[in-house]
């Protein structure tokens, strides 16, 4: 289990040179300022690909390019660091790209087969069809991770911009299945997915700043007591999250008008065939 | 000094075939039809009809006209307007026609040259995904290349994709059959295509490489981090000084410059220095004249133009003509809205909004009110992650309103960057709000994205 006693809580992007395309550094930004505002000691560390990883509590990747992916996948790899601290009870955020490369494997931009990191039990393939773009609302899992005193994630939004099919294996869990978007896009509805303390998704936004209490799950986990049991999630002073709150209602106004414009439309185009 | 051609480019309807002329007079009936039903100014719409009837149009239309291509993430609207005064009234280049209107794809180009017939020369913005396409219809003289970096992630490709297909665009632009057949004049393009190209962005350099002939241009590189891995060979680009970078591990470095943009003056490689007096703002302004000057030479060369001594056309010739240009399409602009002047400026993306910032700091007004107003409708990009790569960290202590479609992404940007802000529905009240905590008179900035700053101009 990882300790924060006495050293700040580190929150570690990793790789941003390589990884972050889509503003994903949002996400170590989202974390940390939420530890500092409640008190916290905390410390942001933009780790790049050339230097050893450092030892962190909370690890976020983010989207990228295919060849960036390549590269940061085998570079975490020869490292090692990743691994240890995982097993240590370190958090891991993987998104896209990034989700991707903690999986077992991805295929490059030539559809060669590239080793993951292994933190989650994730197969990615190329799709088929276009390239999934969009806003992506999901429901989390029954099953899904829960924030403190046993709160179920609210449905979870954001922006999705990605080719690979992911496949979720037996060693891990779905983390939400879609409404509206693609996610994994393997035919089960999944989105995401989540083993331990290592959760992954295609969610870019970023995911963090649109969906606050999955931020707060991943730094209750990162402050849990030693020896705490997996999943045990750290008390959290509150925040007034007024404007992530009036973001996140948009944003799921917006979507689910769609949906329902799309359904009007549809039954419109029904009746006229009539 | 006075200028004297060596040759004379005519152009008419003459040059162009049955099919072509049909679909100028298509593309001219949409246009006419399209502002008289009030959508628009219609030139895309005619464009496209144009490009319907006659798919080979815009190579008809760019036959025997100089053409200048202008592309790149940023500065593309700015460059080409800069572009266009350097080279417009000079005695021998011939009437210029450009797109100023920012529609930079093939239908807005179609309807440029469709509507100016007479036009010698032609300044064309070109979308960043265009390039290759303009390229191998339109035989340019010269092509400018700026900068590539993130930008609408959803609608335009990676910036590595982007990069290997200008590669593949610039490897040989070679003459066409169409460009040297009809007018059986000195035909310049058998020159070849000059591309001035900005040495100190490694993903342009990497992708002008493989061009004919290149002049590099030191005009510097906002935005490092879309070319931290070696776009060769996957290492990293090491910056060692603002005016070099390498590869740590192969040979890919920072091409030798014919000309560098040193704060307010043009540095050319023999030591000679040239002021850039331009009356827009911003170092990221300053960095487009000195690409404008080194393409306006290289485009006064390949038309043959020379001095009246016979010397060849300078930089200095160049620079002294684009102080006239003193807004572009309304950005840079200052408008008056209840008594306080408000700077109208644009930027699309995370380099335009950095180098907006500069330009912030630069003024040195920490108290001027900001008013910031983000879109994401298709043209903007439909993802806002893209602000999560602002520095708006920068803006710490100044007065801040965000507005927009998407002024709450916009907010909880700026919640976690902690500068203090308002939010407000609409870009001109939040002029208004804005201003009605201000001294009477007082300036402020507005900063909007594509649509954002279309909106606001229209609403006022």
């Amino acid at each position: 289990m990882s300790s924060v006693v006495g050293r700040p809580l580190a929150i570690c992007v990793v790789y941003p040179d390589l990884l972050g395309t889509y503003g994903d550094g949002g996400n170590g930004v989202v974390l940390a300022k939420r530890a500092q505002w409640r008190g916290i000691d905390v410390e942001l560390l933009y780790a790049p690909s050339d230097r050893p990883l450092p030892e962190a509590d909370v690890y976020t990747i983010g989207g990228g390019e295919d060849g960036p992916q390549v590269r940061a996948a085998t570079t975490l790899i020869e490292d090692g660091t990743l691994v240890r601290r995982v097993a240590e009870g370190a958090v891991v955020l993987g998104v896209c790209a990034g989700f991707q490369l903690i999986g077992r494997s991805f295929p490059d931009s030539a559809d060669r087969v590239c080793d993951g990191v292994g933190l989650l039990d994730l197969t990615t393939r190329k799709g088929t069809g276009p390239r999934a773009v969009g806003e992506l609302v999901a429901t989390p899992a029954a099953d899904a991770p829960r924030g403190m005193h046993g709160v179920a994630l609210p449905r979870l939004t954001g922006f999705e911009n990605h080719g690979g099919v992911s496949i979720v294996g037996p060693g891990a869990r779905p983390l939400a299945t879609v409404e509206r978007g693609i996610g994994n896009g393997g035919g089960d509805g999944s989105e995401g997915a989540w083993s331990g303390r290592v959760l992954g998704t295609y969610l870019h936004g970023p995911v963090l700043a649109r969906n606050t209490a999955l931020a707060d799950l991943l730094l209750g986990w990162a402050l849990a007591p030693d020896g705490s049991a997996q999943g045990t999630v750290a008390e959290l002073e509150g925040l007034d999250d007024y404007e992530e709150l009036a973001l996140r209602s948009e944003r799921l106004e917006a979507v689910d008008a769609q949906v329902a414009g799309g359904w009007r439309s549809m039954v419109g185009r029904v009746r006229a065939r009539r | 000094m006075t200028i004297r051609p060596t040759t004379a480019s005519g152009f008419g309807s003459r040059t162009l075939g049955v099919r072509a002329q049909a679909a100028v007079a298509a593309a001219a009936t949409v246009n006419r039809l399209s502002r008289a039903l009030g959508r628009g100014s219609g030139t895309v719409a005619g464009g496209r009809v144009g490009l319907l009837v006659d798919p080979g149009l815009l190579r008809s239309l760019a036959v025997a006209r100089q053409v200048v291509l202008v592309s790149g993430t940023n500065g593309k609207t700015t460059t080409t307007r800069l572009l266009s005064a350097a080279l417009s009234g000079l005695d021998g280049m011939g009437a210029v026609v450009s797109n100023e209107t920012g529609a930079n794809m093939p239908a807005g180009h179609v309807a440029a040259l469709a509507g100016a017939p007479d036009a010698s020369v032609a300044v064309l913005e070109v979308d960043e995904g265009y390039l290759g396409r303009l390229v191998e219809e339109t035989s340019p003289e010269v092509i400018v290349l700026l900068n590539l970096s993130r930008d609408q992630l959803d609608r335009i490709a990676e910036v590595r994709m982007l990069v290997d297909r200008w590669r593949t665009a610039l490897g040989g632009p070679s003459p066409s059959p169409a460009g040297s057949s009809s007018t059986g004049s000195s035909a310049p393009r058998a020159a070849g295509t000059v591309v001035v190209a900005n040495a100190d962005d490694p993903m342009v350099a990497y992708a002008a490489a493989t061009a004919p002939e290149v002049r590099w241009v030191g005009a510097g590189q906002v935005w490092h981090d879309d070319a931290v891995g070696c776009p060769a060979c996957g290492g990293r680009i090491t910056r060692p000084s603002d005016a070099h970078w390498h590869c740590d591990r192969c040979d890919f470095a920072r091409p030798e410059v014919v000309a560098d943009v040193v704060a307010d003056e043009l540095v050319l490689a023999d030591g000679s220095r040239h002021p850039i007096r331009i009356a827009l703002p911003g170092q990221f302004n300053r960095a487009n004249a000195g690409m404008v000057a080194i393409a306006a030479v290289a485009l006064l060369e390949s038309a043959g133009v020379r001095a009246d001594d016979g010397g060849p056309p300078t930089v200095d010739l160049v620079l002294d003509r684009l102080a006239s240009v003193t807004e572009v399409a309304g950005r840079f602009s200052t408008v008056v809205r209840a008594g306080h002047p408000v700077r109208l400026l644009l930027a699309k993306n995370p380099a335009g909004w950095t180098a907006i910032f500069d330009l912030l700091e630069e003024t040195g007004d920490t108290s001027m009110p900001v008013v910031l107003s983000v879109n994401a409708r298709i043209a903007d990009g439909l993802d806002t992650s893209w602000l999560w790569d602002v520095p708006f960290e920068r803006l710490v202590g100044r007065p801040v309103v965000a507005t927009g479609d998407r002024r709450l992404d916009l907010a909880v940007r700026l919640r976690y960057a902690e500068v203090a802000h308002d939010v407000v529905d609409g870009p001109v009240a939040a002029l208004d709000h804005a201003g009605r905590a201000m001294v009477p008179g007082a300036s402020m900035e507005f900063l909007g994205n594509y649509t954002a700053f279309a909106d606001l101009r229209r609403a006022l």
